[in-house]
């Protein structure tokens, strides 16, 4: 591999959330690497997704904060998040559902777009280079993707397998430093994961990007990941590289007594 | 037959002035999930606007080209319609995000008194005239294909042409440039726009001020065939009844459902109006509206409503 994990680039301190009187996540504390893949697992409802939206802003923790290389947040915006070169996907994918496959991933460029309105109402020269500029990225990631044949496709047609890969496709084009998956591969089947997998390790391997990864597939995320971090019930009750996670007793206890 | 027609055309053309500003409507729920009840309340703010400015200016500047005079009163008009855009984000909505549709339609009810009130306060409160050469003869048109040929009103003839034009350049902008995109993204998922760094208070400004030039177009054109008075919030109301015919979320919807009730105001007040006495006008949207809440809540186009959990 072509990539050396580097620095802590985001440091969750603290972290509590909860809605009403569900605790979704007590006291959550963990760092993540440059360049690393690092891994969220448990079992359902154990707070996986939560963490990701609170890294992004979507939800608000009631305690802790948010590091981002040195930068101090208690509270992070999706807005501000994403102009600091965080991008996600969702869990239920949140795509656009109207639009094709290739305006779905050109969306992802926006914070790049430097023209006004007025040059684009009239396309004037630079707002016009501009979209061509942008337009070559996103066929570089539809190529990357494999999805070329449904670049024209309204979203909502695709099958399910498919619009997770354009849901990746989108936030790649955003060229976060961080990515945030919320599993990716849900509902796949083995082939579909495996090229899922290459993808991710693709876009760590080459692009350097630090990625965070929710995953059910325990075969998978042994197998992509550098270190783990396992949640139950809000907890965190686990946190290192996949052998240390394996032979953790609180782990494997949580894992067979609870149906995922 | 030649009758038939004329009441047709006559109601195509005024519908296409209630799909105008159906639109703006449109556009704004789409964008941000607010039911604009202040809508008409901008027509008439507007139509104000305008009218006094064009009637202040000669007497401030000497201008004396009446041309000029609308021209400078109708790029004031829109600065002040785009201000109206910027504030309405800064001081309401953006307060309110993630609140209650009953919350968001309250607040757009408090914008339109406050329009009204200010408007009246600041331009007054007496019917104005707004002149922008609008010619006022009807023409014969299509003497070829029909013995006689059809009556048309040239006024709302050129009203539905710069309502037709207005309409289609917004569609394209919509579809066609980078915002367009970023506009409907916000209009398909809030949470997913925001994640990929779409400002929606920027996409929130936006749609307020193109619902705000929509307003405008359409306070000018009625202004100068009703005069402008407080009666043209109530016209302008009449889009409401629109949207929901042609479903809250559709741009088609609001165009051709703009265009249904032009048609059935104008043939039901000839075919039925004798029948049952004059003003249908004033109703008929509304109890066409009703009917399709009744039968198909989500309108002609809309999505169908889904609690989403
Ligand atoms: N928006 C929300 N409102 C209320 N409760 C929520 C919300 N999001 C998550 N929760 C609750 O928080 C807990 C953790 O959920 P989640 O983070 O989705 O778990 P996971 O992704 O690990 O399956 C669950 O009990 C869930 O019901
Ligand atoms: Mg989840």
């Amino acid at each position: 591999m072509g990539r050396t994990i580097g620095e802590v680039v985001l440091d969750l301190n603290n972290v509590s959330l909860s809605f009403g009187g569900v605790k979704a996540l007590s006291d959550i504390s963990f760092d993540v690497r440059e360049h690393e893949v690092r891994a969220i697992i448990g079992p359902n409802g154990a707070g996986k997704s939560s963490m990701l939206n609170v890294i992004n802003g979507v939800y608000r923790p009631q305690e802790g904060e948010i590091v981002l290389r040195g930068e101090h947040f208690s509270r992070m915006s999706p807005y501000k998040a994403a102009q600091s070169g965080i991008a996600r996907t969702f869990q239920h994918i949140a795509l656009f559902k109207g639009m094709s496959v290739l305006d779905n991933i050109m969306t992802g460029r926006t914070l790049k777009m430097k023209s006004n309105l007025v040059q684009q109402a009239f396309r004037l020269g630079p707002a016009w280079r501009e979209e061509l500029e942008h337009r070559a990225k996103v066929e570089e990631i539809i190529d990357f993707l494999e999805i070329q044949h449904i670049r024209k496709t309204p979203v909502g047609r695709l099958p399910y397998g498919l619009q997770k890969r354009v849901d990746l496709g989108r936030a790649l084009a955003m060229e976060p430093q961080i990515l945030l998956l919320d599993e990716p591969m849900a509902g796949m089947n083995v082939e579909e994961k495996q090229d899922m997998s290459r993808f991710i390790l693709d876009v760590n391997d080459q692009l350097g990007t630090t990625i965070v990864l929710i995953e059910h597939d325990m075969g998978v995320v042994m197998d992509i990941s550098d270190r783990v971090v396992v949640l139950d019930y809000g907890k965190k009750i686990g946190d290192g590289t996949p052998d240390e996670v394996r032979s953790n007793e609180e782990v494997i206890s949580a894992y067979l007594g609870a149906s995922h | 037959m030649s009758f038939f027609l004329e009441t047709l055309i006559g109601g195509l053309m005024a519908g296409m002035l209630y799909s105008l500003v159906a639109l703006g409507f449109v556009l704004i729920f789409k964008a941000s999930g607010v039911f604009n009840f202040a809508q008409g309340a901008m027509v008439l703010f507007a139509a104000l606007a305008m009218a006094r400015f064009a009637e202040w200016l000669p007497a401030w500047t000497g201008i004396g080209n009446p041309v000029l005079a609308n021209v400078m009163a109708f790029i004031i008009s829109v600065a002040i319609m785009f201000a109206v855009a910027w504030l309405v984000e800064r001081l309401v909505l953006r307060h309110l995000v993630n609140q209650e549709g009953a919350t968001l339609l309250m607040a757009t009810l408090g914008i339109a008194y406050f329009l009204e009130g200010v408007g009246q306060t600041v331009f007054g409160s007496d019917i104005y005239k707004i002149d922008v050469g609008m010619p006022k003869d009807p023409v014969m048109m299509l003497e070829s294909v029909f013995e006689g040929g059809i009556l048309i009103n040239k006024e709302d003839f050129i009203a539905a042409l710069i309502a037709a034009a207005l309409v289609g350049a917004l569609a394209l902008f919509f579809q066609k440039t980078p915002t367009g995109r970023a506009l409907r993204a916000v209009a398909d998922d809030h949470q997913a726009a925001q994640s990929i760094g779409i400002p929606l208070n920027r996409i929130w400004v936006i749609v307020w001020c193109v619902a705000g030039i929509t307003a405008l177009v359409a306070g000018i054109i009625w202004g100068s065939k009703l005069g402008v008075q407080f009666s043209l919030a109530t016209v302008a109301l009449r889009a409401l009844p629109v949207v929901i015919l042609g479903g809250l979320t559709s741009v088609p919807g609001a165009i051709i459902g703009g265009l249904i009730i032009g048609v059935g105001e104008k043939l039901s007040e000839v075919y039925l109006g004798p029948m049952v006495g004059g003003g249908i006008e004033i109703w008929f949207a509304y109890v066409l509206a009703l009917v399709f809440l009744l039968f198909r809540p989500q309108g002609l186009f809309g999505e169908k409503i889904i609690d989403r959990v």
